[in-house]
């Protein structure tokens, strides 16, 4: 690839005015678009980038923090756990632990970080410079920043939500929830939900319309086919938990009856509207993995995925089932048995899609060359481990079986094996997969075999005898234990493997922060693998492409290795994109991409600022209304671009 | 690695209106999410109606004349409406001007006729959870209205300005006047549910 020109090359925006890149010689037209596509210097342009790039990244790095909090709230429960009747923790600050565990793992990791990953790969896989809407992608990180930042403020001052990540009622309602407490929790599910939705509109509309020309709908990697569903499915669940929580608030503030059964409402109304939305929550984390090892697995057995209709049409079938399950978290609330009875069979029903799956990455691994590298490690890891986490699904979708281990550690080992290893395990091989791509420099890999197998034995060593202990009959979120239970050296083993996961952890981190430092220098296809992203520099550069390709082949960097089909006579004086037809990408129109502004911050600032007030008044979203709509006033209002000429 | 032009797309437009337009289709996605939340609102009203002995809970049915009211209101308005559609997509400034006028003022109508339709559901958010869900679905029908006449009256501003003549605008007012139908029709269900399910 050829440097980017020089500080002495920098055009001026006079000179550039109405060039387009037809002929440019490649030095220039590189300096064109740097300058056209730049994020000014300094802490100005941290906040007004829009960049998908650097939003991506600082999405994954603050998922990550946020992992990292809730991962040492998970340390410190099994330390109080290690032995029967311990005194290093009390019921209330462990209530809060689990709480902020389990809530800060699902709201404020496993979904932002998956959506981070779509942020920064889909433009750069779908052969485009941006995502469609750059301007609410940057709102949405800072919105989910302030979101994740209020709720762990809350936890440092004693008022930590306290009810479970899913926030039952009444335990969270006006009568038994303490304080400011479950208020916390349901208005950082407010700033996490807007933020995620915001996120799946914009994947939704770029994935529709700024696909490289040629990449009609059978030539979509299965990365992104896979993070469109999930945008759909995000689309179509989260506003159920804004509902739910917006009530909960409401019940709570200004005195309304929704879960109140002496007035008309009903504590399990909360459960159904949670779970319509926890369900398909958990395909919102697991199917965006499906599609890391779905792009990983063909690069290390240096083959096509075998069966790619079949694993597209599973990932469309496992985003409409994910809707039809949710009363399985419910069985022992005592519903009516032939409602228990279809959500029995629907649970066991998504078994099918993720199957098939299944069945087929094993055909592609028979079929191909496996290279034992790190992703791939972590990928094989994530079968071994789903296949478990799987077949536990399928016993606890049987309603006796469910209502024997309802709420004991059973159930604690059998999200976890879904959870860690269905979508941690692909989310690691991920990092390690495009850390070359994100930062130029490859990852340490013998650090990464020490990190893969200290993880991957840690964890199989701390969950699987958490069945055990399920079966044997240990409830879960139980600050203590008494001796007599008999529990306590299984609890005392299970401490003890945890920390093999964290030292996987402490790798992890450190093999990230020696390599970003000392990393082998990667070049723009290290793993010589298929796909657009691969086609540019590392780290690509603010334009994404100098040139826009033009897509040929469900494998575009294995058809044509070396030389890239493009397109010409785009501007370079101005952001601009292509946008085409939905299902053929038939270039249709030039679109102006929007440039950096300081007003989705100042937006979400606003908006941020009138959610917090709202958990002491009810004024704070009419006085909130006025800054939040001058700020929205102010991001769109056009400021003589140069796209409006045209 | 080395480029090789294959295409030209410098005489494409910029701009165009419907699914052609990436924002129609964050449109569509927003109306999406919005009509599940307005979906599921609906639901926990029928869950709590089936719930109860009687229903609605200790209070009447609500009275019809203002939500008729604004019922009509919103009918009617889909006409300047897809008038505004129409001169957008032939590009027409005046007349877009004009409709987006009358738009703005026909979106203050059912907001100033709201003030009466609270105190006509005749039951108070706090009595009982009936109370709590016919002011949840028409507080959300509420703030629905007020952002996208709020998103009106901004477009408005702005067509009578320097920045109002670049064509992109024309696509903008199309993609607003797609919204305000969803705000129509979303209208036409909540009314039933509100107005009509109560004296079934």
């Amino acid at each position: 690839m050829s440097g980017i020109a020089g500080k002495s090359a920098e055009p001026q925006q006079e000179a550039l005015k109405g060039v387009r890149d037809t002929g440019l010689e490649e030095a220039r037209l590189r300096a064109f678009l740097a300058h056209t596509w730049r994020t000014p210097k300094g802490l100005y342009g941290w906040l007004v980038t829009v960049d998908h790039k650097l939003i991506g990244r600082r999405y994954i790095v603050t998922a990550f923090l946020f992992l990292i909090l809730a991962g040492l709230s998970a340390v410190a429960m099994r330390f109080q756990l290690a032995q029967s009747e311990a005194g290093h923790i009390g019921p209330d600050l462990y209530n809060q632990l689990f709480t902020m565990h389990g809530t800060t793992m699902m709201f404020l990791f496993a979904v932002p970080v998956m959506e981070a990953f779509a942020i920064y790969l889909v433009p750069l896989m779908i052969g485009t410079r941006n995502v469609a809407f750059p301007r609410l992608n940057a709102f949405s990180y800072w919105v989910y920043l302030f979101g994740g930042l209020m709720i762990w403020v809350a936890f440092a001052f004693e008022t930590g939500a306290d009810a479970g990540w899913f926030s039952y009622v009444p335990l969270a309602g006006p009568e038994y929830g303490i304080g400011k407490r479950p208020d916390f929790w349901a208005q950082m599910v407010t700033y996490t939900e807007v933020s995620a939705l915001a996120v799946a509109v914009e994947i939704i509309a770029t994935v529709f319309k700024q696909r490289a020309p040629g990449m009609s709908l059978d030539r979509i990697p299965l990365y992104v086919w896979s993070v469109l569903v999930t945008a759909f499915v995000i689309l179509f669940a989260m506003p159920a938990v804004m509902v739910s929580s917006t009530m909960l608030i409401l019940d709570r503030l200004v005195g309304t009856k929704f879960f109140d059964p002496t007035a008309g409402g009903d504590a399990l109304l909360w459960q159904h509207l949670f779970w319509f939305f926890g369900h398909p929550e958990v395909y919102i984390i697991f199917i965006p993995a499906t599609g890391f090892v779905s792009a990983i697995l063909p690069t290390f057995v240096r083959r096509p995925v075998f069966g790619y209709l079949g694993i597209v049409l599973s990932l469309v079938a496992i985003g409409f089932l994910s809707f039809g399950l949710w009363v399985h978290h419910m069985f022992a609330t005592g519903l009516p048995q032939l409602g228990e009875s279809f959500f029995t069979a629907s649970s066991l029903m998504i078994a099918i899609p993720s199957g098939i799956q299944i069945f087929c990455w094993i055909a592609t691994i028979w079929g191909g060359r496996p290279i034992f590298a790190t992703p791939m490690l972590f990928v094989l890891g994530f079968i071994f481990t789903f296949v478990i986490g799987g077949l536990t699904g399928v016993m606890v979708a049987s309603v006796p079986l469910d209502l024997q281990v309802h709420d004991t550690y059973f159930v604690v080992a059998h999200f976890h094996y879904v959870l860690v290893g269905g979508a941690v395990f692909p989310l690691l091989g991920a990092v390690y997969y495009w850390f070359p791509k994100i930062s130029g420099r490859m990852l340490s890999e013998r650090l990464g075999r020490w990190n893969f197998w200290l993880v991957f034995v840690g964890f199989n060593l701390t969950f699987f005898p958490m069945h055990i202990l399920g079966l044997q009959g240990m409830p879960r979120r139980v600050y203590t234990y008494p001796p007599a239970s008999g529990w306590g050296e299984m609890n005392l083993f299970i401490s003890l493997s945890s920390l093999v996961v964290v030292a996987g952890f402490a790798l992890f981190f450190l093999n990230i922060l020696l390599s970003l430092r000392n990393g082998r220098i990667a070049g723009d296809n290290p793993w010589r693998a298929s796909t657009l992203e691969w086609a540019t520099t590392s780290p690509p550069p603010s334009y994404d492409f100098s040139r826009l390709p033009v897509v040929t082949h469900r494998e575009p960097l294995w058809a044509e290795p070396d030389l890239l089909p493009v397109v010409e006579g785009l501007r370079v004086d101005a952001r601009e994109v292509l946008a085409g037809t939905v299902a053929d990408a038939v270039p249709q129109l030039r679109v102006p991409s929007a440039d950096n502004s300081i007003w989705p911050l100042l937006s979400a600032i606003a908006v941020g600022g009138a959610f917090l007030g709202s958990i002491y008044t009810p004024w704070a979203v009419v006085w909130g209304a006025i800054p939040v709509s001058i700020g929205f006033i102010c991001w769109f209002w056009p400021k003589g671009e140069p796209e409006d000429e045209e | 690695m080395r480029h090789r032009p294959v295409a030209d797309v410098s005489h494409l437009p910029t701009y165009d209106f419907g699914a052609a337009s990436p924002m129609w289709w964050g449109t569509l996605a927003f109306i999406a999410l919005e009509a599940t939340g307005f979906a599921l609102a609906i639901g926990t009203y029928f869950y709590l109606a089936v719930l109860a002995r009687r229903w609605p809970i200790g209070a009447p049915a609500p009275d019809l004349l203002p939500g008729t009211a604004i019922l009509i209101i919103l009918v009617a308005s889909i006409v300047p409406n897809h008038l505004v559609e129409l001169w957008a997509r032939r590009q027409d400034l005046a007349k877009v001007r004009l409709g987006i006028v009358v738009m703005s003022i026909v979106g203050i109508l059912p907001l100033i006729v709201r003030i009466w339709e609270f105190p006509a559901l005749r039951i108070s958010w706090d009595q009982n959870a009936y109370g709590s869900i016919v002011w949840f679905l028409l507080g959300l029908h509420t703030t629905h209205l007020l952002t996208d006449v709020g998103d009106t009256f901004v477009l408005a501003v702005l067509m009578f300005t320097q920045q109002g003549k670049a064509g992109r605008r024309f696509s903008d007012v199309s993609d607003n006047a797609f919204y305000w139908d969803f705000v129509v029709v979303s209208w036409v269900v909540l009314y039933l549910v509100i107005y009509w399910a109560p004296r079934m």
